[in-house]
C-alpha cells in the first residue's frame, strides 16, 4: 500500500470519528443547558474545550453563547473539527483513497457528505438540532457499518482502525481533562444533584449511559465513572479499549518484522504502563496528570505512527 | 418529433424508423413520460452518490459537476460497427508506425508525404523521443478516435487523441446505470459488452512491460491530483483495475527504478498509465517547474526500465496541422485506402488556403491548431458578425496557428427534453487498446450530446451531456 493512500485512510476515519464525537458533545451540551441546574455558558465553555478549540471560537466569533456554540462547532468551516468540516475532510480523503475502500464505503461517505452539506447549509434552528445531529450520526454510523460489513481484513483496514481509535482515545482523553475535578475522590459534597449532572454529562459525551448503569447500578460515584471510562477494556470508548485496539492494529501491521516497530513498542508501552493497573494508582498517579500525560502520549504515538508508516515523503 | 434536415440516427432522414432502434421504440411507446422523466431523475441521484464528477477549473475546490446524462441510448447495429471497428484499427496502426518513423529514419519526410517543417517546427515534436524505441514498439496505448456521423455509412474522423484521451469512466458508469435503471431493455437487446475494458487495459498495459520487469508487471495511474478536472476517472480506472493510483511526490528514481512509496518501502513501477501532460512528467527534462512529475523518469524511460503509457511526443500524430495529413499518413504505412473518412482541411499557415478560409469564414469550423476542450474555435454559420471580424484578425495575424473545415451537418439522436422527445447532435468516441497483443476497440464508446436545440458543441465544458452506446449483436 503507498504511504500516501495510508495517510488517506487514517485521516480519512479520523474525521469521520471526529465529527460523531463533536456531534455527541452537542448533544450533550444541549442537554445540560435544558436542565437549567447550571450557568448555561459555563457548560459551553467546557464543551468547546473538551472539542479542543476553545481559543479558536474566541479568536474567531468572541462572545461565547450557546447559539454562537453550537453553530461553531456544527457548520463552521473555520473550525476544522466542526462536524460539516470534519465531513469534509473524511470525504476528501475518502476521494484520495477510493482505490482503497469498497463500492459500499464510498457511496455511504458520500451520501454522508451530501447529506451534511444540505442540512448544514443553513444555520441550524434549536428545534430541528435533534433531528440534524441524528442524522449526522447515522450517516457516520452508516460507514462505520459498512466498513464492518464489507471491507477485506488487511493492512487498509488496519489504517482505518488506527484513525477511529486513536481519535476516539483523545477524546475520551479531552473529555476526561475538562471534567477531571467532578470526579476527585476529594470532591466534598458527594452525590449533591450538581455532581450527578455533571456525572452524567460525562457518561453521555461518551455514550456510556447505559453501560455504565448496566455494570454499576443507579449507586455507583466518580471512582467507578473513572475506572469505567478509563480502564475498562469491555467499554469501546475507554483508554484500555482504544488502546488496546491501536495495539492490535499495529501488530498485524508489523507481522512480518522480527521485532516490534517503533509505534507498535510507544503503544505497548501506553498499554503496559498505564492501562494495567486499577483505579485506584491512578488517582494516587494524580488523575489530572494521569490524564496529561496519556494525551501526550497519544500525540507521540500519532506521530510515530506517521512516520512508521511513510505517510510522507 | 421536430423535423431536421440530418441524418437522425433513429428515424434516418424520412422518419422511417431505423432498424437497430426497433426494439427499443416498441419498448418506449409502452413508457409513460412521467415515468422517463422520473427515471432520468434517478438517473442524476445514482450519478451523484457515485460521485462521478468534474472539478472545473478556475472554480473553488467545492465545486464538482456532474455531466448532464440522457436515458435515451444511441443505438449501432453490428454491421455499421463492424467497418467503423476496422478503420479506427488500420488508423491507429497507422499512427504508430508514423510515430515510430518520425523519432527515427522519418522516411515519410524523405519521401516527401508530409513537408519537413510540418514536423522540425511543430512544438508536439518531442526531440528527446528521437531514437527511442519504448518497450513493445507502442507509443499510443490507449486512443481517443473521436467521430462523427454524417449518414448511414458515413463515419468521419474528427480527431485522433493520442495523448490522454479521457471520458471512459463516463461509458462505462453510463451502461451500469443504464443497466441498474432499465434492465428489461438489457433482456431484450442484445447489447455487446463494454464493462470488460479495465481488465482489457490492465491485460494491454501489462503486455507492454519493460525488460527490466521482474514478475508480474506493476502497473499504476499517475494523476495530477484531486484538483484535476478528471481526477474521478484516474482514480476509478486505478480502483477498476485494481492497481495504485500515484501522484508524483509518491515516486522517486531508485536503484535506475521508478519506485512509489509504500508502507514498507519503495516498491518498482513497471508500467504507469500517466493521465499527466508531457510537460509535466519529467521537472529534469520538461517543464523545470513541474510538481506533478517524478525528476529523472525520462532517463529511466530512455534506458528501459519502465513503460510510459502513452509514450511521450505521441502529441505530434493528434496535432490539427498534422490530421490533415492523416490519409497519406494512412497510405504510407499501411498501403491500403483510409477506411474511414477525413473532414476536408485547409491549413491556413498555407497562402491559397488562407485566402480560401478569409473567403468562405461565414461556412466554416476554425480550429486553433494546439486547442481543445471546443475552447478558441469558431463555427462560421452560427457566428455573429462581431465573432466573424475577430476571427478574421486572428488568422491574419497568426495563420500558422489554425486550420479551417467545412461544417459536417452531424447527425442526430433523440433526447428526452422536457418537451418530449427532440433531436440533438452527437459525436462519439471509442477507446483503442494498443498493445504488442493486437488492437482493441470498444464495442460503442462514449457519445457525447449537444444538448442545445441546434448546437454542435458537445463538449461537457460548454454544456454537452453524454448517452449511453450500443452495438447490438446480430
Amino acid at each position: 500500500m503507498l504511504g500516501k493512500t495510508a495517510n488517506g485512510l487514517y485521516w480519512m476515519y479520523r474525521s469521520f470519528e471526529r465529527a460523531e464525537n463533536t456531534a455527541r458533545l452537542i448533544e450533550t451540551g444541549q442537554r445540560i443547558a435544558l436542565t437549567r441546574l447550571e450557568s448555561g455558558e459555563e457548560e459551553w465553555r467546557s464543551v468547546l474545550q473538551s472539542a479542543g478549540s476553545l481559543v479558536q471560537f474566541e479568536t474567531a466569533r468572541g462572545a461565547l453563547n450557546k447559539e454562537a456554540a453550537i453553530d461553531w462547532l456544527l457548520r463552521d468551516r473555520a473550525n476544522p473539527s466542526s462536524v460539516l468540516s470534519s465531513i469534509e475532510a473524511a470525504r476528501q480523503n475518502a476521494r484520495l483513497v477510493r482505490t482503497a475502500l469498497t463500492h459500499e464505503v464510498w457511496e455511504a461517505t458520500n451520501a454522508a457528505y451530501m447529506s451534511a452539506r444540505e442540512v448544514l447549509a443553513r444555520k441550524v434552528a434549536e428545534r430541528d438540532l435533534p433531528g440534524v445531529l441524528g442524522t449526522m450520526r447515522q450517516r457516520a454510523a452508516l460507514v462505520r457499518g459498512m466498513t464492518h460489513g464489507t471491507m477485506l481484513r488487511n493492512d487498509i483496514y488496519n489504517f482505518a482502525r488506527l484513525g477511529t481509535f486513536l481519535e476516539r482515545a483523545d477524546n475520551t482523553a479531552r473529555i476526561l481533562d475538562v471534567k477531571y475535578y467532578v470526579l476527585l475522590p476529594s470532591a466534598s459534597a458527594v452525590g449533591t444533584s450538581l455532581d450527578n449532572v455533571q456525572w452524567e454529562t460525562i457518561l453521555r459525551s461518551v455514550s456510556a449511559r447505559g453501560g455504565f448503569r448496566m455494570e454499576y447500578g443507579a449507586g455507583a460515584g466518580p471512582r467507578e465513572i473513572a475506572q469505567f471510562l478509563i480502564l475498562d477494556k469491555r467499554m469501546p470508548r475507554s483508554l484500555a479499549f482504544c488502546v488496546g485496539k491501536l495495539s492490535d492494529n499495529l501488530r498485524y501491521l508489523q507481522r512480518r518484522s522480527m521485532r516490534p516497530g517503533p509505534a507498535q513498542t510507544k503503544a505497548l508501552h501506553i498499554e503496559r504502563t498505564y492501562l494495567s493497573h486499577d483505579i485506584d494508582a491512578v488517582f494516587e498517579f494524580g488523575l489530572h496528570e494521569y490524564i496529561q500525560k496519556v494525551l501526550w502520549l497519544l500525540t507521540e504515538l500519532s506521530g510515530q505512527i506517521e512516520t512508521d508508516f511513510r505517510f510522507h515523503e | 418529433m421536430e423535423k431536421t434536415p440530418n441524418f437522425d440516427e433513429m428515424w434516418g432522414s424520412d422518419a422511417r424508423l431505423r432498424a437497430p432502434y426497433q426494439q427499443f421504440h416498441d419498448w418506449l411507446t409502452g413508457e409513460e413520460p412521467r415515468r422517463l422523466r422520473a427515471k432520468q431523475r434517478e438517473a442524476e441521484e445514482l450519478f451523484r452518490l457515485t460521485g462521478i464528477t468534474f472539478n472545473v477549473y478556475g472554480r473553488s475546490e467545492a465545486e464538482e459537476r456532474l455531466i448532464p446524462f440522457d436515458i435515451i441510448p444511441r443505438i449501432i447495429s453490428d454491421r455499421e460497427w463492424a467497418r467503423v471497428t476496422r478503420g479506427i484499427e488500420q488508423r491507429v496502426r497507422a499512427i504508430n508506425a508514423f510515430l515510430h518513423d518520425i523519432y527515427h529514419g522519418q522516411e515519410i519526410l524523405k519521401a516527401g508525404r508530409i513537408p519537413k517543417e510540418m514536423i522540425s517546427r511543430n512544438p508536439a515534436f518531442e526531440p528527446r523521443m528521437i531514437g527511442v524505441s519504448p518497450p513493445g514498439g507502442i507509443y499510443t496505448h490507449i486512443v481517443g478516435t473521436d467521430l462523427v456521423r454524417t449518414g448511414p455509412d458515413d463515419f468521419f474522423v474528427l480527431e485522433d487523441n493520442a495523448r490522454t484521451p479521457s471520458g471512459v469512466s463516463y461509458m462505462l458508469e453510463n451502461r451500469e446505470t443504464m443497466m441498474q435503471m432499465f434492465p428489461e431493455l438489457f433482456s431484450h437487446n442484445r447489447v455487446r459488452d463494454v464493462q470488460s475494458y479495465p481488465a482489457d487495459l490492465r491485460r494491454s498495459l501489462s503486455a507492454c512491460a519493460p525488460d527490466a520487469t521482474d514478475g508480474k508487471p506493476v502497473v499504476a495511474v499517475l494523476t495530477p491530483g484531486i484538483y484535476n478536472s478528471a481526477f474521478y476517472e484516474h482514480a476509478f480506472l486505478a480502483d477498476q483495475m485494481s492497481v495504485d493510483l500515484v501522484e508524483g511526490h509518491d515516486l522517486r528514481v531508485v536503484d535506475g527504478r521508478v519506485a512509489m512509496r509504500t508502507i514498507h518501502g519503495y516498491k518498482p513501477i513497471d508500467v504507469l498509465y500517466r493521465r499527466v501532460d508531457d510537460d509535466f512528467l519529467d521537472p529534469l527534462n520538461f517543464n523545470p517547474d513541474s510538481q506533478l512529475g517524478v525528476p529523472g523518469i525520462m532517463d529511466v524511460y530512455r534506458a528501459g526500465g519502465i513503460t510510459i503509457a502513452n509514450a511521450p511526443g505521441t502529441g505530434i500524430a493528434d496535432d490539427k496541422a498534422i490530421y490533415s495529413y492523416m490519409p497519406e499518413i494512412v497510405e504510407f504505412y499501411t498501403g491500403e485506402r483510409p477506411i474511414l473518412k477525413d473532414v476536408p482541411t485547409w491549413r491556413c499557415s498555407e497562402t491559397e488556403h488562407l485566402a480560401y478560409v478569409l473567403d468562405n469564414l461565414e461556412d466554416l469550423v476554425v480550429k486553433e491548431v494546439h486547442g481543445s476542450g471546443g475552447y478558441g474555435m469558431l463555427i462560421g454559420p452560427t457566428a455573429t458578425r462581431k465573432d466573424l471580424a475577430a476571427f478574421r484578425r486572428k488568422l491574419k495575424a497568426r495563420p500558422a496557428n489554425y486550420i479551417a473545415q467545412p461544417t459536417l451537418s452531424l447527425s442526430t439522436v433523440p433526447i428526452l427534453a422536457r418537451q418530449g422527445m427532440a433531436p440533438r447532435h452527437v459525436d462519439l468516441r471509442p477507446f483503442v487498446l494498443v498493445s504488442p497483443g493486437g488492437i482493441k476497440v470498444t464495442s460503442g464508446g462514449l457519445t457525447r450530446v449537444a444538448l442545445k436545440n441546434g448546437s454542435m458543441v458537445v463538449n461537457s465544458s460548454q454544456g454537452g451531456g453524454t448517452k449511453d452506446t450500443w452495438v447490438l449483436e446480430d
